[in-house]
């Protein structure tokens, strides 16, 4: 099956993201192709020129930064004529932009937050998750010819190497884009930096309230580390999200993350499966963070702190 | 000033589960059911556009059979004006490009001036319905977005990319945005407010056209868990004792 990866860019930095779905790719039996959508795509053709990609398509935009019409219409032009089996995009902010807009203009097979895939006969079998992540699905894409799918970040180890890709060029179609990039607006870093801390002590929902935040930042100083939160605590407004390990946060590898009262949606594990070690308390003993923890504990994180203020 | 918000009730999965017989499904008995978590923050945006503009209406429109309208109705509560729901049995499980298909239809005859749904569903974690959506309406549209300034015939939105980047955007207008959580803090309603909606409108409309598929479920299954943790049992203050000793031999 022929596949065609979508390259993902900022600020003329190529994401990791790219390099995982080509070693993504090497699932079916190829060819594998590399679209590079650029003002300047030969600028990035090196770091996309990597062991396992067939060939390299540079399509000249004149747009620097993603912009999700012209990479929608740019992603359509390519199937139409390239007619890839199976194009790859990451499941990422950008892609989540122009992937399913592609796919619903051409109807074309779709699957996103994909965690694996195989051929299958002449078709194509995708594995992905439901509820939480308690239950998975394998799909499948009847009668269709051409699909897209959007897999998961850090699923797939980024290829490296250098390859030996031939380079052509596409023309890009006419576009007129209607949602236009204005400026990169950076998060301010403050002086906390949960990156390069060696202990985290993290916190979730289940900690209730503003109020009980004080305590564990105490102990996670105590304790000879960092406070970091999940997701909702920052939607809350309780901590600013530079302290936010996930997905839409930080990525994390501190030696220890100890995460107390947090469930482990997709988004955070995301963001710091990679830990040293890593130490789950959580009242629901299904709770997702049991299956990266190393050592888990089914128990109240209240009680749990409040003993280790004794031992620190 | 319309927006129509597309909502979505969610099922969440308790300890234990059961397949349907054909394992393409999650047997129902098994499920609860919520208003997805992204729609309370979309919905808010809606309602405070609206009575920013002091005109115009907020529409919910939502995929799902009868008891989803209790999802729309704490919609409704909040402050929407009304709603619609579409259902046939071929949306049950569907995937979100059929979604989109049914809800495009509804959407595209009430001209909204705005179209919010949210990033994803808790469930499915698809992030699609939305952006395919705009696509059949064609509209321009905007995923993941943390921030809306309006202007004249056109907006400025922040959308949130990984690791906390923001891309500020400007984007023709009318258009639709995928919502992330956090934009706003989505208000309560009042126990008034949850009688009030009782008596709103939701009209129950079946689509025409679902097209094909993008995918069809071949079965659902529990995935296999790894090695997983190491569980550490006792009192609270055992378990404080292992992490305790953890914690000091890794970070010697």
């Amino acid at each position: 099956m022929s596949v065609l990866v979508i390259t993902e860019h900022i600020r003329g930095e190529v994401r990791d993201i790219t390099r995982e779905l080509v070693t993504a790719a090497q699932d079916l039996d190829g060819p594998v192709a590399v679209a590079v959508i650029a003002k300047d795509p030969s600028a990035l053709a090196d770091a996309v020129n990597v062991s396992g990609v067939d060939e390299i398509v540079n399509v000249a935009v004149e747009q620097e930064e993603f912009e999700n019409d012209v990479y929608a219409g740019v992603v359509e032009a390519l199937a139409k004529e390239r007619e890839p089996d199976v194009t790859l995009t990451g499941f990422t902010v950008n892609s989540m932009g122009f992937a399913p807009a592609v796919a619903a203009r051409l109807g074309l097979g779709f699957a996103s937050d994909v965690l694996s895939f195989r051929q299958d006969g002449d078709g194509l079998v995708a594995e992905r998750s439901f509820y939480g992540a308690k239950v998975n699905a394998e799909v499948e894409f009847p009668g269709k010819a051409q699909v897209v799918l959007m897999l998961r970040a850090t699923s797939w180890a980024p290829a490296e190497g250098s390859g030996n890709a031939t380079v052509s060029d596409f023309q890009a179609p006419q576009i007129e884009s209607r949602a236009r990039h204005l400026e990169f607006v950076d998060v301010e870093q403050g002086d906390v930096d949960i990156t390069t801390a060696d202990f985290l002590l993290s916190v979730g929902r289940g900690i209730g309230e503003k109020e009980n935040l004080a305590q564990f930042e105490e102990l996670a100083e105590k304790m000879g580390g960092v406070l970091s939160v999940s997701r909702p605590i920052v939607d809350s407004g309780w901590v600013p999200n530079v302290r936010q390990v996930g997905q839409s946060g930080k990525t994390v590898k501190p030696k220890v993350y100890l995460a107390l009262g947090i469930s482990g949606a997709v988004q955070h594990l995301a963001g710091m499966k990679t830990s040293g070690t890593i130490i789950a308390v959580n009242t629901d003993a299904e709770a997702p963070i049991f299956n990266v923890a190393h050592y888990g504990a089914v128990a109240d994180l209240f009680d749990v702190a409040e003993e280790l203020e004794k031992l620190f | 000033m319309k927006i129509v918000v597309a909502v979505k009730q969610i099922a969440t999965l308790g300890d234990e589960v059961e397949f349907t017989d054909d394992e393409r499904a999650v047997d129902p008995d098994f499920l609860d059911y919520a208003l997805n978590d992204w729609d309370s923050f979309s919905t808010e945006e809606a309602l405070q556009i609206r009575d920013r503009s002091g005109e115009g209406e907020v529409v919910v429109v939502s995929v799902g059979d009868e008891d989803a309208e209790e999802a729309m109705r704490r919609c409704l509560a909040m402050g929407a004006d009304r709603g619609i729901r579409i259902w046939s049995d071929a949306l049950d499980g569907a995937d979100p490009i059929t979604v989109a298909r049914a809800l495009a239809e509804v959407i595209r005859r009430e001209g909204p001036d705005f179209v919010f749904a949210g990033v994803q569903s808790a469930d499915s974690v698809q992030a699609a319905t939305g952006v395919a959506l705009a696509e059949l309406l064609g509209l321009p549209r905007v995923a993941v977005v943390t921030k809306i300034e309006l202007g004249d015939g056109k907006a400025v939105v922040d959308r949130e990319l990984e690791g906390g980047i923001v891309d500020r955007t400007e984007v023709d207008v009318p258009a639709l945005f995928t919502i992330q959580t956090g934009i706003n803090e989505p208000r309560y309603a009042t126990l008034r407010a949850i009688k009030q909606a009782e008596q709103k409108e939701i009209e129950v409309v079946e689509p025409s056209d679902l097209g094909e598929p993008a995918y069809r479920v071949r079965r659902m299954y529990v995935p296999e868990k790894g090695a997983g943790a190491e569980m550490l049992d006792g009192s609270a203050e055992n378990v404080a004792q292992r992490i305790a000793e953890i914690v000091k031999e890794r970070l010697k």
